[in-house]
């Protein structure tokens, strides 16, 4: 034993198993995380069974995806009022997604396995996804035009013109969308413009003549808005009652039938006659469809595509900010400052403010950031927007600046060990030839400590990305109506509020209506804020390498 | 094939004509009671010391004689570390390069230096020779490619990175590293250049072609080195300075130190009694 003990065995054994454990604990984190997050996408199978109640007897149908199940002791059945049967130890339970949240008033509803009759999945089922009220699972019946029959289920040509009939809802409502957010967005700009340019020429205290001039152009100008409004608003209108004309109408498993008009409809699958090869391509656009669209319903359905936007252009005007700032700091600590107690005091500081939790810069940066600095620019160049605040008000650029003071003592420190690994040979050899220090430092010393920079850099972006807690305070919202960057002038807004992955998750997994609809897009949500930080950080290492290779030196 | 480059060198050498009288020749830099100190511990302790123009000057000595402190003087390499202070004075071309006023970065381009080490810059051989005369702006495509070419033919290194310019300068083996260095330090066109150990990290063939560039490059420069290796002092330099323990212990031209050392601590270095 002793033998074994001073062979050094244990050792290896011990710190094996500690690299195992981590290896384990990584791999099962991000697996779950996939597994939850992805399987959502999956189309599932719509299942019809019988309920028996076991209060009453009666007997009803359920239609729905068997979401989980879970097997739960009979004395918890019983205290849920459910008589299930001396001598049965255990049941089961299943979670139906029946939909139809605008019949039944939730759409995921619990039922036990002992009152449930034989599972079927009945064939030209449709799983409807809607705009509102979450999905609809039912049979066709027919389809209605202007409140009239064009064609029931039972007819030949049924699926292609309902088929045809929802692409036309569909492009008019995106058609409808692109006046609302092009065209109307651009006139409410103007229109504001307008407005600020009024208000400011009061501000100004212009003389009357004057001001009643101008006054005149404006309100010219507005009117000539006005009628283009009014145009669209026809046009819009129109559109609106020509996606309202049709209509589905369909028929739950209760017998009862509901219509539904097409403009309220995004999509019609027929999960239980789909083959494998088509519920892959479904799976995958599913995916799509959450990386690239908006959300819908409170967070709870949709994509998060403005999150992952909000996220990735917060990152990168961060980074913009931190890194020039915290490299210049770090070389004059290194080059130029006298080492000395104050040095050594200032590092210590900076290498500290990288312990402060970071809902501590949060709180600094909406105190400081956004109601002092923003409260200021506010009052200097927005004055005509007043009492309504453009910078005083958390937003994109506060958040990003907070972050950017949270991330740099990383790249201080990061820097400041680049620059200390250079060969001091290299330094001398510039001096010999006569350059002063600032060339040294810019030509040779500067480049080769590029690694290092980026160091930083990739350090703090790992950070900034994942952070939550200040950026709550300082301009990230649940819901935001526009992304920060698009084609109107000046195309970067850097006074919009922001959305964000991983207030996405903290808002969808807690402050959610609707638990387990939600449930899947946390997992789904985590999933892709992991991806994208590993992105983010393997572009930035990929860059860091190809620096190393370029300035690669001997003593590396 | 080493063999039989190095025999020739050390016969030319051994067979030097006889004495020359170092106070005679044509003075270049001059030594006056130079003291250096790193904080309390005293460095050099009054060195007087004159350097002819145009022929290789070898200080030797044991380690931490002062003998790199000393070569580092002459372009004031020194200046770089805190806690030195200096006292005395050196003359390059009858001007003390200690005086107040002088440009340090101007001292540079006069005297160059070659590292112990090889220290090419993190750049491409080409952007390595030119670095110097970039610094002092010339940018001028066709004269870069020039003094390129003329200096690294200068430290015999053209033929064989020719092909090569625009490949990192890491690339080189060490012994190429080092003469990229040397043609880095000439491209400058100084008037002394400094050699501080510029043989001892490189393998013997390597050092041979540093010493028989050495001794080309003597006719245009003075050449100044520092050696802890009394053979290559004996076949590269005209006179041989010994320092031990921040003393000038005796000065001669090469010959004459290494076969009949008036010094008895000289006798005692050469003959390996220490050191």
């Amino acid at each position: 034993m002793k033998q074994w003990f001073r062979s050094g065995t244990p050792w290896i054994w011990l710190t094996g198993g500690a690299v195992t454990i981590s290896i384990v604990m990584v791999v099962g984190l991000l697996s779950l995380i996939a597994v939850r997050g992805l399987s959502h996408f999956w189309p599932g199978n719509v299942a019809e069974v019988e309920i028996t109640n076991f209060r009453t007897g009666e007997v009803s149908s359920v239609m729905g995806e068997i979401v989980r199940s879970e097997t739960i002791t009979a004395t918890m059945a019983r205290e849920g009022g459910n008589p299930v049967s001396e001598g049965q130890d255990l049941v089961t339970r299943y979670l139906f997604k029946q939909g139809n949240r605008d019949q039944f008033g939730t759409d995921f509803v619990w039922h036990f396995g002992n009152t449930m009759g034989e599972v079927t999945y009945p064939k030209g089922v449709f799983a409807v996804e809607r705009r509102e009220w979450g999905n609809f699972y039912g049979f066709p019946v027919a389809l209605l035009t202007d409140g009239l029959v064009v064609s029931t289920a039972d007819d030949v040509g049924f699926s292609a013109q309902l088929s045809v009939a929802l692409d036309r809802a569909i492009t008019r409502a995106d058609e409808q969308r692109q006046i609302e957010r092009r065209e109307v967005g651009r006139i409410n700009t103007a229109m504001e413009r307008i407005r600020l340019e009024l208000r400011s020429m009061e501000l100004q205290g212009l003389d009357e003549s004057e001001l009643a001039t101008r006054r005149a152009e404006l309100d010219r100008q507005r009117e000539a808005l006005d009628a283009e409004y009014s145009v669209l608003r026809q046009k819009m209108d129109e559109l609106q009652r020509e996606r309202r004309r049709d209509a589905l109408v369909m028929r739950m498993t209760d017998g009862r039938e509901v219509t539904l008009n097409l403009s309220t409809i995004i999509a019609i699958t027929q999960p239980n006659d789909m083959s494998l090869t088509a519920k892959f391509i479904q799976y995958f656009a599913k995916i799509g469809e959450f990386l690239s669209t908006e959300p819908r319903e409170a967070n709870t359905e949709g994509g998060i595509f403005p999150a992952i936007f909000g996220t990735i252009t917060m990152v990168f005007i961060m980074s913009i900010m931190v890194t020039p700032f915290g490299i210049l700091a770090a070389i004059y600590l290194r080059e130029y400052a006298k080492q000395g107690p104050v040095t050594r005091m200032i590092r210590i500081s900076v290498y500290n403010l990288a312990g402060v939790p970071s809902i501590v810069f949060g709180v600094f940066g909406l105190g400081f950031f956004v109601y002092y600095l923003g409260g200021n620019i506010d009052r200097i160049f927005y004055e005509a927007a007043l009492p309504s605040p453009t910078f005083g008000t958390p937003g994109l650029f506060w958040a990003s600046l907070t972050l950017a003071l949270l991330t740099l003592p990383v790249v201080i420190v990061s820097t400041e060990e680049g620059l200390a690994r250079i060969p001091s040979t290299v330094r001398q050899g510039s001096l010999a030839l006569g350059a002063t220090k600032s060339e040294t430092l810019w030509r040779v010393v500067v480049p080769l400590a590029t690694p290092g920079m980026m160091t930083g850099l990739i350090l703090a972006i790992a950070r900034a990305a994942g952070e939550v807690a200040p950026l709550m305070l300082v301009g990230v919202v649940k819901l935001a109506p526009n992304l920060p960057i698009d084609g109107e002038f000046p195309f970067v807004h850097l006074e919009r509020k922001i959305m964000h992955l991983g207030f996405h998750i903290f808002d969808v997994g807690f402050q959610s209506p609707n638990v387990e609809a939600s449930r899947p897009l946390v997992y789904a949500t985590a999933l892709v804020l992991v991806l994208l930080i590993v992105l983010l950080n393997l572009t930035a290492i990929s860059i860091r390498n190809r620096l190393r290779e370029k300035y690669r030196s001997d003593s590396d | 094939m080493e063999k039989q480059t190095e025999k020739p060198t050390l016969k030319t050498h051994l067979a030097a004509p006889s004495e020359v009288n170092i106070a005679e020749l044509p003075c270049k830099l001059e030594v006056n009671n130079l003291r250096l100190s790193y904080g309390k511990d005293e460095a050099l302790k009054g060195i007087n010391l004159v350097i002819p123009e145009k022929r290789v000057t070898a200080f030797i000595g044991p380690s931490g004689c002062g003998k790199s402190t000393l070569l580092r003087c002459f372009n004031r390499m020194n200046d770089l570390v805190d806690s030195c202070t200096i006292s005395g004075e050196i003359l390059l071309d009858k001007q003390n390069i200690y005086a107040p006023g002088v440009d340090v970065a101007e001292l540079r381009r006069q005297v160059g230096m070659v590292f112990q080490k090889p220290n090419p810059f993190p750049k491409s051989i080409y952007e390595n020779v030119a670095y110097g005369l970039r610094l002092q702006g010339v940018n001028d495509r066709r004269t870069l490619d020039e003094v390129v070419e003329q200096s690294l033919r200068g430290a015999a290194l053209w033929d064989e990175v020719k092909d090569r310019l625009h490949d990192n300068a890491f690339g080189l083996s060490g012994g190429q590293q080092q003469r990229l260095v040397i043609a880095r330090a000439i491209a400058i066109e100084p008037e002394v250049l400094l050699l501080d150990e510029p043989a001892s990290a490189l393998d013997p063939i390597s050092t041979l072609k540093i010493e028989e560039l050495i001794n080309d490059l003597k006719e245009q420069y003075t050449i100044v080195i520092v050696t802890h290796n009394m053979q290559q002092a004996a076949r590269v330099s005209d006179q041989t300075a010994f320092l031990y323990m921040g003393e000038l212990i005796e000065y001669a031209d090469t010959n004459t130190l290494f076969t009949t050392p008036a010094k008895k601590q000289t006798e005692d270095y050469i003959t390996g009694r220490y050191g």
